[in-house]
C-alpha cells in the first residue's frame, strides 16, 4: 500500500511536470509586428531632383504658371487630383435619409466656423487651387489646381490668410517648385492641423506636435520611434487619398484603417483578438487623445459679439487658448482628454443646410455616427465630441449659414460688424434660402472619431478601465452585455440571498448541536474516552 | 467503532482537486463578474480560463473513473432510508442518535447524499461547464482569421453561469458544514483525506443489501471484509 501509494505521487508529480514543460512556451516576440518595423524603416528615395530640372529654374509670375509647368511633364496627374474630394471639396455618396447625394464642404455644415459658403474667400486657404472668392469657382479649369501645398518639400510655401486660396506674396514659388517631393507632414499639417482656426482646434489627435514627437505622444509619428510620415497609412493611388473623415464623408470605403498593416487579430493573445470583433484598435491604443496641446471641446456662438468700448476683445487660459473671442464666442479647451465611446460602423449622417430641426431632439446632431451592437459592421470607437451652439431661424426651423468673413465693415459679415441679423441675412441670401428674420441660439453637437496618438503598449486601456461595476469608460454604452459592468440584479440579491440562508441555517443547526451536547455530558466524556484510548492504542 | 476503507485514492484526488478548483473558480469567477477585486481583472480571467480547463479535464477522468468502476450505481436514486434520514437531521443528531445508514465502501452515501450528489452532478456542473463553454467560446476565430460570434446572447450565457456559480456556492457552505456531522466532528474530513472512516457501531446491523457495485468483485468485498474486522 505504502510502496504503490510512493509509485502514485512519484508518477503524478513527473506528468505534472511533464506537461508544464510540453506546454510552456516562452512568450515568443511579435513576429508582424517586427516585419512592419523593418518594412517602414526604410525611407523612400525619389527618382527626380526636381532642383536639376531647367524647367523649374525661373522666375514664376504666378502661382498658376507653376501649375503649368508641372502639368507639362505629369501631363494626367491633374486630371486625377481634379477627381479628388481635396479639390471638389465633395463626394458624392449614398447618405443615410437622403439618397444618393453629393456631400461636402459645399453644402454640410460644422460646429466651428459652421460653414465656408459666403465666406469662401478666407476659407479656400484649406482648398487645394487658387481663386476661390465665392461659390463660382471653377472646378474645371486644372490652372487653378495647388500642386505645391501638397508638394512643397522646402517649408517655404504658405497659403495667405483670406487669399481665396492663393499663396502669401512672400512665397518664393521657384525655390518651391525646385523642392517638390512627396508629400510631408507639414503639407498634411497646414490644413489638417489648423483646421477650425487654430493649432488642433477640431480633431483634438491632430496637432503640429505631431511633427516632432515622442512615443508616448504616438508611437507611429514619433521622432524617437518608426517616425511615420501621414501617407505612410493614408496612401494615395492616382491622388485619391486613402482615408476619410466623418465631419464630410458618409460611407465606409475608402478608409484609412489599422488593419492595413497591422490585421484584423494582431494580439498575441486570441482572448484580445476577439476583442476585434466588437472593439476598434483605437478603443484601447488611443487611452487619451490631445496629450501635447489642447483641443476645443466647446464653442458657444451665442456669447459672440460682446464688444468692450466698442471693440472686439479676446480672452485667454492659463495656456495662452483664446476662451473669448468677440468674433467667434465662447470656449472651453481641454487637453489629455478620455474620449468618449460610441457604436460606429463607418457610415455617417449629416446635417445638410436646409434640414428642418427636430425640436424634440436636442442638442442637434450636426453630424451622427451610426451603427449600435447589433450592427455586424459596428464596433465601439473613441470619439470627440465637440458641444456648442449655433444660430438657427425660429420660423423656418433650420440652422443658419451667416455671412462671418468680409474684407471691410459695412458688407454685412459677421466677423466686422457684429450684427447676426444682417450676417445671416446675407449668408442665407447667398445659398438661397429664406430667413425669416428671427434667429436664437440651439445645442449643437459634432463627432470626431479618434484616430491618432496612439499609445505605446504599456500605456493601452487596461481591462478593468472597461470591465468594471462603476465609472468604466463604457459605463454608457448601453445595448449589450460587458462582463464586470453588467449583472442581472435580481440573480445576484438571489444568489446574496442563498448564500445567507445557508450560513444561517448551517449556524442554527451546528448552534443546536453544540447547545444539546452540551447538556448531554454523557455523550462529552464519552467521546473523550474515545480520543484517549485512540491515544493509547497508538 | 469501527474503521471502513471508504473513499478509494482516485475519489480523494479528484475529490479534494475538485475542490480546490471550484473555489479557485468561484473566487476569480466573481472577480470577473464585477463583485470582487482580488488577481485584477485581466488576471482572473486568465486564472478562471486555465483552471476551468483543468476542472473539465478531472470532470472528465471523474466521469471515467464512474463508468469504468461501477460507481455511478452509488448515485442511483432512492427513497428507501430517506424519511429516516431526514429525521436524522432534523432531529436525531441533537438527541446524539446513531447515524440511521451505515457507512461503507459498498454504499458510501445516504439517500440525502445521493440525491443531493446526483443534482450536483446532473444539473449543476452540466448548467456550469455548458454555459462555460459557450461563454468562453462566444467569440472564435476561424480559419480565416475572422472572429465570429455565437448567436447565443452573452447576457443568457452569463444569467445561467452566475446562476450556477451561487448555487455553487451555497454548496459549499451547507457541505463543508455537513462534514461535521460524522462520529466526531472531522472524521468525515479525515475519511475524505485518508480513505478510512470512523463510523458508529450499530448493535443492530441492519444488513444493507450488497451493493450491485461489489457482484462479480470477490476482492473488494474481501478488503472491506479485513477492515471492518
Amino acid at each position: 500500500m505504502k510502496k504503490s501509494s510512493v509509485f502514485i505521487i512519484i508518477g503524478v508529480n513527473a506528468l505534472i511536470v511533464l506537461v508544464i514543460m510540453l506546454l510552456h512556451r516562452e512568450n515568443p516576440p511579435n513576429v508582424a509586428l517586427e516585419e512592419l518595423k523593418v518594412k517602414y524603416a526604410k525611407s523612400h528615395e525619389p527618382s527626380v531632383d526636381h532642383s536639376k530640372l531647367p524647367e523649374l529654374d525661373r522666375e514664376f509670375s504666378s502661382p498658376q504658371e507653376v501649375t503649368e509647368t508641372c502639368i507639362s511633364c505629369h501631363t494626367e496627374r491633374h486630371i486625377e487630383v481634379m477627381q479628388s474630394s481635396h479639390w471638389n471639396w465633395e463626394r458624392v455618396s449614398y447618405v443615410e435619409g437622403k439618397g444618393v447625394k453629393a456631400i461636402g464642404k459645399k453644402n454640410v455644415v460644422n460646429n466651428f466656423c459652421i460653414g465656408a459658403q459666403s465666406n469662401e474667400q478666407a476659407c479656400a486657404k484649406c482648398h487645394i487651387g487658387f481663386g476661390m472668392t465665392d461659390d463660382e469657382f471653377s472646378f474645371e479649369n486644372a490652372r487653378n489646381v495647388d500642386c505645391m501645398v501638397c508638394h512643397d518639400n522646402s517649408e517655404e510655401y504658405l497659403k495667405g490668410s483670406a487669399t481665396a486660396g492663393y499663396p502669401d506674396r512672400t512665397v518664393n514659388l521657384t525655390q518651391v517648385a525646385q523642392s517638390v517631393g512627396n508629400p510631408q507632414k507639414s503639407n498634411c499639417g497646414t490644413c489638417h492641423f489648423y483646421s477650425g482656426g487654430g493649432n488642433n482646434v477640431k480633431h483634438g489627435d491632430l496637432e503640429e506636435a505631431l511633427l516632432a514627437t515622442t512615443r508616448e505622444v504616438d508611437v507611429h509619428m514619433a521622432a524617437n520611434g518608426i517616425d511615420l510620415g501621414c501617407t505612410a497609412c493614408h496612401t494615395a493611388e492616382n491622388h485619391q487619398m486613402l482615408g476619410r473623415l466623418y465631419s464630410v464623408s458618409s460611407e465606409n470605403t475608402n478608409r484609412a484603417t489599422c488593419e492595413q498593416c497591422h490585421t484584423g487579430t494582431p494580439h498575441l493573445d486570441q482572448l484580445l483578438n476577439t476583442h476585434t470583433a466588437k472593439v476598434s484598435c483605437q478603443a484601447c491604443h488611443i487611452p487619451e487623445y490631445a496629450k501635447e496641446n489642447a483641443t476645443k471641446m466647446a464653442w458657444k456662438w451665442s456669447e459672440a459679439g460682446r464688444l468692450n468700448e466698442g471693440q472686439p476683445y479676446h480672452e485667454e487660459d492659463s495656456l495662452g487658448n483664446h476662451t473669448y473671442l468677440s468674433i467667434k464666442g465662447e470656449f472651453v479647451w481641454e487637453r489629455n482628454v478620455q474620449p468618449d465611446y460610441v457604436w460606429f460602423n463607418g457610415h455617417a449622417s449629416h446635417y445638410l443646410l436646409g434640414d428642418t430641426i427636430n425640436m424634440n431632439q436636442l442638442p442637434l446632431k450636426i453630424n451622427k455616427l451610426l451603427g449600435s451592437h447589433d450592427d455586424p459592421q459596428a464596433k465601439i470607437f473613441p470619439v470627440k465630441i465637440h458641444r456648442g451652439d449655433q444660430i438657427y431661424d425660429k420660423k423656418y426651423k433650420y440652422l443658419i449659414q451667416p455671412k462671418l468673413y468680409a474684407e471691410n465693415e459695412g458688407d454685412s459679415a459677421f466677423w466686422k460688424d457684429f450684427n447676426w441679423n444682417t450676417a445671416a441675412a446675407a449668408g442665407m441670401k447667398r445659398i438661397n434660402m429664406p430667413y425669416s428674420g428671427e434667429y436664437d441660439f440651439i445645442e449643437t453637437e459634432m463627432y470626431w472619431p479618434i484616430n491618432h496618438m496612439v499609445a505605446p503598449k504599456a500605456n493601452t486601456v487596461g481591462c478593468a478601465e472597461c470591465h468594471t461595476r462603476q465609472d468604466g469608460r463604457l459605463e454608457s454604452l448601453a445595448g449589450f452585455y460587458l462582463p464586470g459592468r453588467d449583472r442581472v440584479e435580481w440573480l445576484d440579491y438571489l444568489g446574496l440571498f442563498l448564500i445567507g440562508a445557508s450560513i444561517l441555517g448551517v449556524a442554527l443547526h451546528g448552534g443546536i448541536r453544540i447547545f444539546m451536547n452540551l447538556k448531554n455530558e454523557e455523550y462529552t466524556s464519552f467521546d473523550i474516552n474515545e480520543e484517549q484510548k485512540k491515544q493509547t492504542e497508538k | 467503532m469501527k474503521r471502513v476503507y471508504v473513499y478509494k485514492v482516485f475519489e480523494r484526488f479528484w475529490h479534494w482537486n475538485q475542490a480546490l478548483l471550484i473555489i479557485f473558480l468561484a473566487i476569480t469567477g466573481f472577480e470577473v463578474h464585477g463583485s470582487i477585486d482580488l488577481f485584477g481583472y485581466e488576471a482572473a480571467v486568465k486564472f478562471h480560463r486555465v483552471a476551468s480547463y483543468l476542472l473539465l479535464g478531472l470532470i472528465g477522468l471523474a466521469i471515467f473513473w464512474h463508468f469504468t468502476t461501477g460507481e455511478w450505481k452509488q448515485y442511483l436514486p432512492t427513497t428507501k432510508n430517506i424519511k429516516d434520514q431526514i429525521w436524522y437531521y432534523t432531529s436525531g443528531i441533537f438527541k446524539n442518535s446513531p447515524h440511521p445508514m451505515k457507512k461503507t465502501s459498498l454504499r458510501k452515501l445516504n439517500p440525502l447524499q445521493v440525491w443531493t450528489y446526483l443534482g450536483f452532478k446532473i444539473l449543476i456542473i452540466p448548467v456550469m461547464v455548458v454555459s462555460g463553454l459557450l461563454y468562453m467560446w462566444h467569440k472564435q476565430i476561424d480559419a480565416n482569421d475572422i472572429v465570429v460570434i455565437s448567436s447565443f446572447e452573452l447576457s443568457t450565457i452569463a444569467v445561467w453561469h452566475t446562476f450556477g456559480a451561487w448555487l455553487l456556492v451555497a454548496f459549499i457552505i451547507v457541505h463543508v458544514y455537513m462534514t461535521t456531522t460524522g462520529h466526531t466532528v472531522v472524521s468525515n474530513i479525515k475519511a475524505m483525506i485518508t480513505g478510512y472512516e470512523d463510523v458508529d457501531d450499530e448493535k443492530d446491523e441492519k444488513a444493507d443489501p450488497p451493493a450491485p457495485v461489489a457482484k462479480g468483485r470477490p476482492e473488494l468485498n474481501k478488503e472491506i471484509n479485513l477492515q471492518t474486522k
